[in-house]
């Protein structure tokens, strides 16, 4: 299964701003927290599909995510605020109060077909 | 049921507070919005709609006695945390504060974990900073650091900045330059004549590099092909060039700066290379804030406690000391025994770790819809939505208060009453 070191940000994207409003417990909601962007790049070397399920795993969790790719940086991945970011996401703030919701070191693997 | 129009209705989703709606109201429910964005009209015509039941532990409560449980909690609690107020009126924010502090409990709100570091950034350089109206009128360049408001302010291009046609700037986008710096390309950067991609958590550097390049300090170790956050310094000379040249510009800056490595000293960089640039023209910085009224939680806490977040009660006067009075630090390291959450979805904003740390105490929330908090909360307190069915006070990302209109009648009590009656109760427990 091939996998690949990467960072991950947090982000907002137009479409959870307007499932949340909808409502957060609505499909919409939870399908575009659940959405990762990557480079085309990256999607080549994973050898993804568009709509590809995927695992993420960081040191403090782990998530199923959708794949959708976007022009961006190769090895940095954007993901929606949301439930599945925060599965992720440390404890950690360093003394400041927020925790690193715009980078922390992931590794993303592809799932058995 | 005839139909009611309201005009200049003020939208309650983000910082920008666009004031200049159109609701259509029939059947006392909003049936069409007009001059809103995406994200807006969903908040208008959903935000009344799927409230919550009132439960005490699982099971249907009346209002009485969802207050005498919540008070039950907050009294017995050792430490107790009130949190949240991000989209409630700055009315309800100030009984909010008394409450912490009869409680002797913790006190924080949204900011707490997006612009806060922006928060104390301005603590210790202050923010030279103007009005979103201001910027209309006269800003001839407008930049945008680690924010991409396509996608979460909508309407600021068109009402306030890029596009914004003003006093000073009649031909609107033609009249002005637009710069955007960014991890990655965005809708809002395609809209840029500048676009700087740069290294994520280079934000520090960068604005380090701009600060000695306005201030014409040399800088012996770098040539104009040298990468400072992964962009040639000769480019950021272009920027240099273009900000010195213009003769009002607004650094527009997002939570790209707070949240990422760096966190309050990214902004306070930020904030000091802006200051630089008032030797040669008017420059100045404004913070994009997220939910409508997370600045309104500042501005009241301030006026309150002195401290505008993290801020402990348990001494019986306010102390402040964001990372220890945060609310995220405080859930983590397990400080807090009872939780009372006001216009906020911690389960869906914040680490799974705080959340978990949430689900094992006592917690009462206050949502006019339901939430992934209101799901497993204690106790459930169902409210009516600010904006729609609550009058109050908001304030905009550049500071200005805006009121708030009722247009909707709604069978639940606004925040504020809420919190007037819980506050009543925990008086009363205090006292016996």
């Amino acid at each position: 299964m091939p996998a690949k070191q990467g960072f991950l940000i947090t982000v907002r994207t137009a479409r959870q701003g307007a499932a949340m409003e909808k409502g957060k417990l609505s499909a919409e909601y939870v399908a575009e927290t659940a959405t990762l962007t990557l480079s085309p790049r990256d999607y080549e070397e994973l050898g993804l599909k568009e709509g590809q399920q995927v695992k993420l795993s960081s040191d403090s969790g782990q998530a199923l995510v959708t794949c959708r790719f976007s022009e961006g940086p190769d090895g940095v991945f954007f993901l929606p605020l949301g439930p599945t970011a925060n599965a992720l996401i440390g404890e950690q703030t360093y003394g400041t109060g927020v925790p690193s919701y715009k980078g922390f070191n992931v590794e993303i693997e592809t799932l058995d077909a | 049921m005839p139909v009611t129009i309201h005009k200049d209705i003020v939208c309650t989703f983000c910082g920008a507070l666009c004031d200049d709606l159109e609701m259509h109201v029939e059947n006392n429910k909003v049936i069409d919005v007009k001059n809103v964005c995406g994200i807006g009209r969903n908040k208008a015509l959903h935000g009344d709609n799927d409230k919550p039941e009132c439960r005490v532990y699982g099971e249907r409560a009346t209002l009485e006695e969802a207050y005498d449980a919540s008070a039950r909690m907050l009294a017995q609690a050792r430490s107790p945390l009130v949190y949240g107020f991000s989209s409630t009126v700055a009315e309800a924010n100030r009984v909010g504060v008394e409450l912490a502090e009869i409680l002797r409990g913790g006190l924080d709100n949204c900011s707490s974990y997006c612009h806060g570091p922006g928060v104390l950034a301005r603590q210790h350089v202050g923010l030279p900073t103007c009005t979103l109206g201001e910027a209309k009128n006269r800003a001839d360049l407008v930049v945008f650091w680690g924010a991409n408001p396509m996608e979460s302010h909508m309407r600021h291009f068109s009402r306030y900045s890029v596009q914004a046609k003003g006093m000073y700037t009649p031909l609107g986008r033609k009249d002005r330059k637009m710069a955007v710096v960014d991890v990655r390309p965005t809708p809002s950067s395609k809209n840029a004549d500048l676009f700087f991609q740069v290294t994520p958590g280079s934000d520090y550097e960068i604005a380090t590099v701009l600060r000695a390049l306005v201030l014409e300090m040399p800088l012996p170790t770098l040539t104009d092909d040298s990468l400072v956050g992964g962009v040639p310094l000769a480019r950021w000379r272009e920027l240099v060039e273009l900000i010195k040249q213009c003769k009002y510009c607004v650094v527009f800056f997002g939570i790209g700066l707070t949240q990422s490595q760096g966190k309050d000293l990214n902004v306070e960089q930020l904030i000091r290379l802006v200051s630089d640039c008032n030797r040669y023209t008017r420059v100045y910085a404004m913070p994009m804030r997220g939910h409508a009224n997370v600045n309104g939680n500042n501005q009241v806490f301030v006026w309150q406690t002195g401290y505008p977040l993290a801020i402990s009660f348990n001494r019986g006067y306010p102390r402040f000391n964001p990372g220890e009075f945060s609310v995220i630090d405080m859930l983590n390291r397990g400080d807090v025994d009872a939780a009372i959450i006001v216009a906020t979805d911690p389960a869906a904003h914040l680490p799974y770790t705080a959340v978990d740390a949430l689900k094992k105490i006592p917690t009462i929330v206050l949502d006019p819809v339901n939430s992934l908090t209101t799901e497993w909360a204690n106790v459930v307190i169902p409210v009516a939505t600010s904006g729609l069915s609550a009058a109050g006070t908001y304030y905009r990302m550049d500071n200005v208060p805006i009121r708030l209109r009722k247009i909707i009648d709604c069978e639940w009590p606004t925040d504020l009453e809420v919190l007037q009656n819980i506050k009543e109760r925990v008086l009363n427990a205090k006292d016996h």
